[in-house]
């Protein structure tokens, strides 16, 4: 695995912070000379795994979510988004499509979007001390020299 | 977010501009309850092309628009999804809950 380039952010749970973080993922991944539709999904996916953050890492408090982005072997980003939040005991279960501890303003669709943008998704998680989840995207080349 | 309204003949025309997240949901989604109660449309009609951006905060409006409308007895249609908002829109299967129609559509 070669890393190309990489940075890390850290930003606390204020949800004004999800535009920032996917439009920072979107600045980020402009290297890799995406299509607009790839930059869409990558927008989504990083929105989805911030909100989870905010909403659910941090219930009633404001806690720290850090978002970091590299490149791998010239064509993937590798999106990580971590927070020290509640963390979860069924990771399997919050995955399942329409499932939500959130209410009526979620619909329980986060990971399913997550999933659906992302070539691959891997959720870390343990109660009482915080949420990993990894995405990787790649990104196909077109037209590019060298 | 920006947010109009065009009303005729019982149905109402909500126009949604800017990025819906979950930040921009909560208040969206009280605008949106107040212009239901006030019209109290038989249909609705969310015009997504001003939508830049939506993620799954944006399913959850839609799935209580959609609540709403049907205690109304009326119902609710999304029009003119582009880009971003329709992969959106298919990723979350919406379509089996509310009717998607393309630019122009109708039902």
């Amino acid at each position: 695995m070669n890393i190309k380039n990489y940075i890390t952010l850290d930003f606390p749970s204020n949800s004004a912070n999800e535009a920032f973080a996917r439009a920072a993922a979107a600045a980020f991944a402009a290297q890799l000379d995406p299509t607009l539709e790839e930059l869409g999904d990558i927008k989504t996916a990083v929105s989805e795994a911030v909100t989870n953050c905010i909403v659910h890492a941090y219930p009633n408090e404001l806690g720290r979510v850090r978002l970091r982005l590299r490149i791998l072997d010239e064509d993937t980003l590798d999106i990580t988004v971590r927070d020290w939040g509640v963390g979860m005991d069924n990771v399997r279960q919050a995955m399942q499509p329409l499932f939500t501890t959130g209410g009526e303003e979620r619909s329980g669709m986060g990971f399913t979007i997550m999933q659906s943008f992302t070539d691959t998704l891997h959720v870390r998680s343990e109660k009482g001390k915080g949420t990993t989840v990894s995405m990787r995207r790649r990104i196909f080349r077109r037209g590019r020299h060298g | 977010m920006n947010i109009s309204t065009a009303y005729a003949s019982g149905r109402l025309t909500i126009y949604l501009g800017g990025e819906l997240d979950h930040h921009a949901a909560r208040e969206t989604m009280q605008s949106i309850t107040e212009l239901l109660d006030e019209y109290l449309p038989r249909e609705c009609a969310l015009d997504f092309s001003g939508l830049r951006f939506m993620d799954s905060s944006g399913v959850a409006l839609i799935v209580r628009v959609s609540r709403r409308m049907r205690e109304l007895g009326g119902r609710v249609w999304i029009e003119n999804p582009a880009g971003q908002t329709r992969r959106v829109l298919e990723a979350a299967g919406v379509e089996r809950l509310v009717q998607v129609a393309a630019i122009g559509g109708k039902t």
